[in-house]
């Protein structure tokens, strides 16, 4: 019996941000994709997320996420080019540098021991950080409120407009020749002979590979390929206000003004998995932003939301081939917007190659998980 | 394009729109005096810059969005004109106040 050659090297199961930007990085190197996305019933992280290209904070307890995070970040001014160049989308990338803004001492003290045990670990690169009191900060955010200690702040924050990101790189995997399907479920994943059969609404699909990048349900799809992906939903809930005239130069954590000039404001971490709003969150998130910027209080709020971001156990991603089914990977993580220079740039081209260097990759393999317990 | 009823009654108000005078009825919500003295477009748009005007007149659509004694992005369906206020129109972005 011959058998004719898979329809595609790699199929992308998930057209979110993670997923979206795997795949337009492996049409780059030259690889035949299919997207295979879940549809609107989608739980859809990457259509309610923050837009922070974020770095300071990443990697407590995990060194080798920091520097992971400001690969990213360093990569992203490239990125955000590319994606200009092959759309015409104006992804409006900016790194001014970010804040991290507190309300008392003992939230400074906690940040500044927080950010200090970070730094102390072996691995974390250098880069510039610093806490500063309110005076400093008042220098480079005029509008602080007198309840304001102070922040945390690096130079390697920055933000962007991430519907647009979302949009620009399904255009451009789409202009690189990526089959992109929606309302395409995976139900079943087999793998035989080397070549991977994927059950799907769409019908059958051939691929050589497989990437696992479907957000909560990387739990469910990577036991199909004899991975386990311990994720779980966490809410995010967020506000915006009505646009105003650029007043806020600097991405704060939680208070951010987008290129439109709406004002964003976040973000809670809630272990529920009800894309929901309340009022007793979406009340204390609004009152802590205007205790930070009481200018803010004359603004109107035109649009709650809530969004699922997908979770590990510790917070870190998961990037690893699976052991049982080679060619089958899983990209997951909370930060698809941060890291979405990361995933396109770096892990798409060593994906499309086979192999996840040890070196770069074992720290965030799932083996971290299943470490025997001591005696 | 508006015409007031001839049996409208009302007793009038003036206020301004862009520094100019124009008379409104009492009862009159800020969008219907300004489509009634034809003072339209009344803003522009914060991203693109384009033009608009009153359109569903029941505070849904947000395009009758003007800055009223001051306070910009209010809605001008949901205003009732007062003697002496004044309007204008919502260029762009508002500014965000003290």
């Amino acid at each position: 019996m011959i058998h004719a050659a898979p329809d595609y090297d790699a199929a992308v199961i998930g057209g979110g941000l993670v997923g979206s930007a795997i795949a337009w990085g492996l049409a780059r190197v030259g690889q035949r994709v299919i997207v295979l996305d879940e549809g609107d019933i989608a739980l859809r992280a990457s259509r309610g997320n923050f837009a922070l290209v974020w770095v300071q904070n990443k990697g407590n307890g995990l060194a080798p996420y920091a520097g992971w995070t400001l690969n990213s970040a360093t990569l992203w001014p490239d990125f955000a080019q590319e994606l200009l160049d092959e759309t015409g989308l104006d992804v409006k990338y900016q790194r001014p540098g970010g804040f991290h803004m507190v309300l008392s001492e003992r939230e400074y003290e906690v940040r500044e021991a927080s950010l200090k045990r970070l730094h102390a670990q072996p691995g974390v690169p250098h880069y510039e950080w610093e806490m500063m009191d309110h005076a400093r900060l008042a220098s480079f955010l005029p509008d602080i409120g007198p309840e304001v200690v102070g922040a945390s702040y690096s130079a390697w924050d920055g933000h962007c407009n991430s519907l647009r990101l979302f949009r620009a790189l399904n255009v451009a995997m789409q202009k690189r020749g990526v089959d992109y399907r929606s309302n395409a479920a995976v139900s079943d994943v087999s793998h035989t002979a080397g070549e991977f059969r994927l059950s799907t609404a769409i019908g059958e699909v051939r691929a050589g590979k497989v990437v696992v990048a479907a957000g909560v349900a990387n739990a469910r799809i990577g036991a199909m390929v004899g991975l386990d992906v311990p994720v779980r939903a966490q809410r995010g809930q967020l506000l915006v206000t009505e646009k105003v005239a650029p007043f806020l130069h600097y991405p704060v954590s939680t208070i951010r003004q987008t290129d439109e000039g709406g004002v964003m404001l976040g973000d809670s971490q809630e272990e529920k998995t009800e894309a929901v709003v309340g009022h007793k969150v979406i009340a204390v998130l609004a009152d802590r932003a205007q205790r930070m910027f009481p200018r803010l209080g004359s603004l109107n709020i035109v649009r709650t939301w809530a969004a699922l971001r997908v979770m590990t156990k510790d917070g870190f991603p998961i990037y690893e081939q699976s052991s049982r089914c080679p060619g089958a990977f899983v990209a997951t993580c909370h930060s698809g917007v941060t890291l979405a220079a990361g995933h396109a740039l770096t892990v798409a081209p060593l994906i499309a190659r086979g192999l996840l260097p040890e070196e770069l990759f074992q720290p965030f393999s799932t083996r971290r998980f299943h470490v025997q317990k001591a005696a | 394009m508006f015409k007031r009823p001839r049996e409208d009654a009302r007793a009038s108000l003036r206020f301004t729109f862009d520094g100019a005078a124009v008379e409104a009825r009492e009862g009159d919500s800020v969008a219907a005096a300004l489509l009634a003295a034809g003072a339209t477009p009344c803003r522009t748009t914060p991203v693109s810059g384009a033009p608009r005007a009153p359109y569903c007149m029941m505070g849904v659509c947000f395009d009758c969005l003007v800055v009223v004694d001051g306070v910009g992005n209010r809605q001008a369906c949901l205003v009732p004109v007062r003697d002496g206020m004044a309007v204008e129109s919502q260029r762009g972005k508002r500014e965000l106040g003290a």
